[in-house]
Order: structure tokens, then C-alpha cells, then sequence
């Protein structure tokens, strides 16, 4: 018993520690659809761009500048995301402003290769987190058991904000009914300004934890993590928060199962295997809302 | 007005001819084929900086018919076999004599049927996967492959580490990694050891699930010969999960991003490659410190180095790469294509890595290879030994 424990608990951690990480990116995707029912797929890119903010201005200005500014940076490129790739679609049909999104995504992949010239950089080393810790018998790094906490927190704190603030009444009504909220006074550019913010942050806190554990940054680094936050998302229930964090959980820590029993090459196929299991079962997922057919 | 301006302009657009037919015959173009970007953008980077070096020393060659300027022409295939082919293309289109490169095999096999179709004859340099020059008749190479490199790897892991058991690591469908992790684990397993071998997807990150595979298996060794933007994710994650493994991997890890990541960690890392930057015979030395003073000269060259002045065996190797060309061009006596194609075969070369001459194959015949280790202090490799064929017992 102890060897097996002591043996799998590595497999765990990182399970429980990728899943956080997914749940962070996980929440901007639900949140954009909960309200404009848009899969926004420049999410992932997001990530990416927040990551490499993240090692041009370290190499330039002490940590405590550079954590915040790199916030800061994301917050403001989801925002014009938003304004110059989908606002301008508002009234366009739905597939339009998806199509306007994967553009964006590949716009945002292909400048940072361009910028870059796609060498991988190594990410800057925040102090604390990235102090390696031993737990029962296993080594790793402090991040670890710093994600799921902070997650956890970040999660309870944007539930209070969507349940009990006046934006977050908002959003809940946007997310009900767009046209009719929009005739009560509601400013649904503002309203969707502020989700793509909130997304972007957390994307932001996501990236410097999944970064403080696989350092290397590439462009297309946030592509995998962000489809998977997808399914997720999909997986939790899309526009239900609570699900797309418990889906994340479950599809970061069954991924390292999968590699713990041997199937390494299949652990990514199971992600999508999933999706497509899910889609054709319960296409609402764990939490998600039945949309019932109005008359 | 008009008249005059178009004077003026066209004495302009003469100029650089009338400058070349001054002191030149004409000009020879040969191709740089060599990621820029990617996973192995790095490595190619040093690698071509080696042929630009070459190209600083020796800008002209002497054929019968006069002296000719050397021009170089780079294209990106960004290390990547799907987006080579069209880089391969430019190549041919833009006219170049002959091709050195590339770092990587997966994209030198990628490219070699459009070299071959144009009757192009390309120089691998530091592409070790017998794929490359098999059944390509026009591709040739001057280091060592991955067979040798794997029997090399596979000895000094048991002799030097007492291994019975290994854990090898490569990424999914690259032609480079799966093939010398096989071969490794052919000699390995010759040698009465035991291999347990696991592939990663393309873009993975998380290493973690890996290296506790290869605890559990009691690995006593894990080679895993990959890119080098995953290495230094699988050394940050073997430092971070606390492995006591020593990790060995072939020339590709033979980089300083190798040496910034193990800094101040406690493993142990050893590599095979082809040239030992610390090599005290006259032609070496004499490569290491120009090499060094003519990257030190500029930053921008030092920056495609990886920001500091240690020679790669790649740098090394695309010297040598370089001057077997001229050497070719220099028998074949001209540009053309299909008289480069002739008498290339017997080129011979005594280079900075070694003595060069090619086999019915068309590889350069090698019998040696440097063992180096990271010295985790001071951040530099550590000379451990050169391992020859005949050493081996076969």
C-alpha cells in the first residue's frame, strides 16, 4: 500500500495541479459563452501572450512590477480582442463572430512567432512558488499545491461578484436574455467588456502558474491547454463556472492516470475522445443548464 | 530630367556588376538549409552560424577559370517536415549550387526527393538518422549516425554507470528521437540490459507523469534524446520531482540552454556529440578562438549562439559542412549541378571534427565520438572521453 501511494501520489499532484490550471482557463471560455454564446478561441492565445509578457517585461523590471503589469497587459489584450475582432459582429450571425475568433487566434499565434521566431523561452523564475517541496514521499514544486487553493479561492470570489454586485446581476440577466436585458437599460457592451477582463485575468494567473512548471514558452504553448480547458468547459456544463472547474479537475487528473498506467501516447486522445463521449450523451454536460424551447 | 534621373539610376543598378566583373569571375551561390525557428531553431542557428564563420575565412573559391565570390542564401524550413519541403523549393528556384544542412533529420528526409528531382546535391551536417542518406543518392552527410551514436550511448551507460536497466523518452513520430532511442535500446538490450521505452505527444509540457514512470520501472538510466525545447523541460521537472537518474541524450542536447537549465541542480547529464570545444589539436584550437572572437565581435551573432561565446559541436560541424563544399566546388570545377553531383563522392577533407571522406552511402566514415557531462557549477561541459568504434566490443 505504501509503495503504491508513494509510487503514484507524483502522478496526482500533477493531475491536481494541470487540472487548476485548466479550470483557470477554463473559466474565461464558459463565462464568454455563458453570455454571447461564442466560443471565443483566441482564449488560448491569451494565455499564451500573457506568458510571453510575462518574460520580456522580467527581463527588464523587478518581479513586483513586472507580475502586475503583466496582469495588466492580458486584461487589456482580451479587452481589444473583444472590441476589434468581435464587437463590430454583434448582430452578425453567430457563425460569424466564431470564424472572427479562430482569425483571431491565429492572428495573435503568428505575431508571436513572428515576434519570437518561435524559440522557446525559458520562463522567468517566481520565487516561493517555485521552491520544491516534499510531500509524504513525493518531490515537487511549491506551485503544485499552490494552484488548486488559489484556484478554489479565485472560483468563491467570482461567484460572490457574479451573485451579489450589480455588474454580476448584469451578467446573469445578459446571459438570460440579451435582447431583453438590452431593453432594460443594460449596457451589454460593458457588461461584456467586463467578462472578457475577468477572463483575461485569470487567464493571466493560469499562465504563470502552468509556466512556473513547464517553463519552456513557445507560441503555440497555450494551444493544447487551451483546447483542453475547452472540453472542460464543455465537459462541466458550458456557462456553468462551478462545472467548467470541477470538469477541469477531472480531466487534468484522469489525463495522468492515463499516463500512470502506461497509455502515454494516448493521454491527449482521451481529452478529445471525451468531448466527442460527452457531446453525443449528455450534450449539456455535468452542470449545464437545459435550454428549453420557448413558444 | 527624366532622362537624366534614368542615366543616373541605371549607372546606380551597374555599379555592383562592374564592381564583381573587377575582381571576380562570378558568383557561386550555395544554399543554407537550416531551421531558424521552431523546436530546433536554436541548434540550426548555431549551426548556420558555423557556415557564415566558414564563409567569413574563405568568401571566394578558385576554379581554373577565375576566382569566385561565395554567396550564401538561408532559407527557414522551421523544423518542421510538413513546411520544409516548400523552403527546400526556394532553394532550388533561387539557383544555389549546392545545399548544406540541415540540423534535425526529420526535415533533411522531408527535403531530399526536391533536392534529388533538381539535381541538387545537399550536405547533411549534423543530421545523424541513416534515413537521410539512404536511397537519396544526391544527399550526403559529414557526421556520424545514429547506429554508431546509439552503440556509443548505450556502452558508456553500461560501463560507466553500471546499467542493467533503461528508460528511453522520445517524441512521437520524430524521426530523429525515435530512431536513436531505438538504436539505443538495440545496443542496450545486446549488451544483456533491460529497455523500457515511452513516447510523448508534439507539445507536450508535463514531464512529471514520465520521469515517475521511469522511477517506478527502476530505470537506472533514462536516455532520452529529444529537441532541445523539451530537454530543458524534462531537467527543470527532474530537478523540481527531485531524480536522482542520470539523464544521457545524443548531440542534440549538446546546447547551452542544456547547460542554463542544469545550473544549479543535482543532476547528472551526459551527452555524446561531434566535437570537443576543450580539443587541444592544432586545427581545433586554432577554430575555437576565432570562432569565439568573431561571435564576441557582435552581438546579434552572439545572440544566435544562445547569448554566450561556447562552441557548439553544431558551429563546428557547419565549418567543416562549408568547406567540404568548396572542396566540392573546387573538384567539380564549376557551379554546375550535375558536375557537383559527379565528383562529390571523392571529396576528402581534413576538418576541424575530424577527417571526412564519404561511403557508398554517402556518410562521412566516423569512428569516434566525444562524450561531454554538465558541470552544474559553473554552468560549462566537462570532457569525459572519446569513445572510438574499435573500442567497442561488438
Amino acid at each position: 500500500m505504501y509503495d503504491f501511494i508513494s509510487a503514484n501520489l507524483p502522478y496526482l499532484l500533477a493531475g491536481i495541479s494541470v487540472g487548476g490550471q485548466y479550470a483557470m482557463i477554463a473559466i474565461g471560455y464558459t463565462m464568454v459563452y455563458g453570455i454571447l454564446r461564442l466560443i471565443n478561441f483566441a482564449h488560448g492565445d491569451v494565455f499564451t501572450a500573457a506568458a510571453y509578457a510575462m518574460v520580456y517585461m522580467n527581463a527588464t523590471m523587478p518581479l513586483y512590477l513586472s507580475l502586475p503589469l503583466t496582469i495588466l497587459f492580458t486584461v487589456i489584450l482580451g479587452y481589444s480582442v473583444e472590441r476589434i475582432a468581435y464587437k463590430p459582429l454583434r448582430s452578425a450571425p453567430r457563425m460569424s463572430i466564431m470564424i472572427s475568433s479562430i482569425g483571431a487566434s491565429y492572428l495573435l499565434q503568428n505575431l508571436m512567432w513572428y515576434i519570437t521566431s518561435g524559440l522557446a523561452r525559458q520562463y522567468p523564475t517566481i520565487p516561493w512558488i517555485s521552491k520544491t517541496v516534499t510531500i509524504f514521499t513525493a518531490t515537487t514544486k511549491m506551485v503544485t499545491l499552490v494552484t488548486p487553493v488559489l484556484t478554489l479561492v479565485l472560483v468563491l470570489l467570482l461567484v460572490q461578484l457574479i451573485n451579489h454586485t450589480k455588474i454580476g446581476m448584469a451578467m446573469r440577466a445578459v446571459s438570460k436574455d440579451f435582447e431583453t436585458s438590452r431593453l432594460m437599460g443594460i449596457k451589454i457592451n460593458k457588461v461584456i467588456s467586463v467578462t472578457f477582463m475577468i477572463g483575461s485575468f485569470l487567464a493571466a494567473i493560469g499562465s504563470m502558474l502552468y509556466f512556473t512548471n513547464y517553463t519552456a514558452v513557445v507560441p503555440t504553448a497555450g494551444a493544447m491547454p487551451g483546447l483542453k480547458a475547452f472540453v472542460a468547459a464543455v465537459f462541466g456544463g458550458i456557462g456553468s463556472i462551478p462545472g467548467a472547474v470541477i470538469g477541469a479537475f477531472i480531466i487534468g487528473i484522469v489525463e495522468n492516470i492515463i499516463k500512470a498506467v502506461g497509455l502515454t501516447t494516448f493521454s491527449d486522445a482521451f481529452t478529445f475522445a471525451l468531448l466527442i463521449f460527452i457531446l453525443i450523451f449528455k450534450p449539456t454536460g455535468l452542470f449545464g443548464e437545459v435550454i428549453h424551447e420557448k413558444v | 530630367m527624366k532622362k537624366c534621373l534614368a542615366l543616373i539610376l541605371t549607372v546606380v543598378m551597374l555599379l555592383p556588376v562592374m564592381a564583381l566583373a573587377e575582381n571576380y569571375a562570378g558568383e557561386i551561390v550555395i544554399g543554407i538549409y537550416e531551421p531558424a525557428s521552431g523546436t530546433s531553431g536554436a541548434g540550426g542557428k548555431q549551426e548556420a552560424l558555423g557556415i557564415y564563420y566558414a564563409n567569413y575565412l574563405a568568401p571566394t573559391v578558385e576554379l581554373s577559370d577565375g576566382v569566385y565570390k561565395v554567396k550564401l542564401v538561408e532559407v527557414d524550413n522551421q523544423s518542421s517536415p510538413d513546411k520544409a519541403p516548400s523552403a527546400a523549393q526556394q532553394l532550388v528556384s533561387e539557383g544555389v549550387s549546392i545545399v548544406l544542412g540541415s540540423y534535425g533529420s526529420g526535415v533533411c528526409i522531408a527535403a531530399a526527393d526536391i533536392f534529388d528531382a533538381a539535381g541538387l546535391v545537399a550536405i547533411g551536417i549534423s543530421c545523424t538518422n541513416p534515413q537521410v542518406t539512404l536511397g537519396n543518392p544526391l544527399y550526403y552527410r559529414i557526421c556520424y549516425l545514429d547506429p554508431f551514436q546509439g552503440t556509443v550511448l548505450a556502452n558508456y551507460a553500461k560501463d560507466e554507470f553500471n546499467a542493467t536497466k533503461a528508460y528511453t523518452l522520445a517524441e512521437l513520430g520524430n524521426d530523429y528521437d525515435v530512431g536513436l532511442a531505438y538504436y539505443f535500446a538495440e545496443a542496450f538490450k545486446g549488451l544483456g540490459g533491460e529497455v523500457k521505452g515511452e513516447e510523448f505527444p508534439k507539445g507536450n509540457s508535463d514531464f512529471t507523469a514520465y520521469l515517475t514512470s521511469a522511477v517506478n520501472s527502476g530505470a537506472e538510466i533514462i536516455f532520452a534524446p529529444t529537441s532541445v525545447e523539451y530537454a530543458t523541460q524534462i531537467i527543470t521537472q527532474a530537478a523540481a520531482n527531485g531524480i536522482t537518474i542520470p539523464i544521457m541524450a545524443g548531440d542534440t542536447w549538446d546546447n547551452v540552454r542544456i547547460l542554463e537549465a542544469a545550473e544549479g541542480t543535482d543532476l547528472s547529464i551526459s551527452v555524446s556529440t561531434f566535437f570537443d570545444e576543450g580539443d587541444t589539436g592544432a586545427l581545433a584550437a586554432e577554430f575555437v578562438t576565432g570562432f569565439k572572437a568573431w561571435l564576441n565581435e557582435n552581438p546579434e551573432k552572439l545572440a544566435n549562439n544562445g547569448g554566450s561565446d561556447i562552441v557548439a559541436a553544431v558551429s563546428a560541424l557547419g565549418y567543416d559542412g562549408y568547406m567540404v563544399a568548396l572542396e566540392a566546388l573546387k573538384r567539380a570545377d564549376s557551379g554546375d549541378r550535375d558536375d557537383i553531383a559527379d565528383v562529390v563522392a571523392e571529396v576528402t577533407y581534413e576538418g576541424v571534427t575530424g577527417f571526412i571522406a564519404f561511403d557508398e552511402n554517402g556518410d562521412a566514415i566516423r569512428d569516434q565520438a566525444f562524450i561531454i557531462k554538465t558541470d552544474n557549477e559553473t554552468g560549462t561541459w566537462q570532457f569525459v572521453k572519446v569513445q572510438n568504434v574499435s573500442d567497442i566490443a561488438k
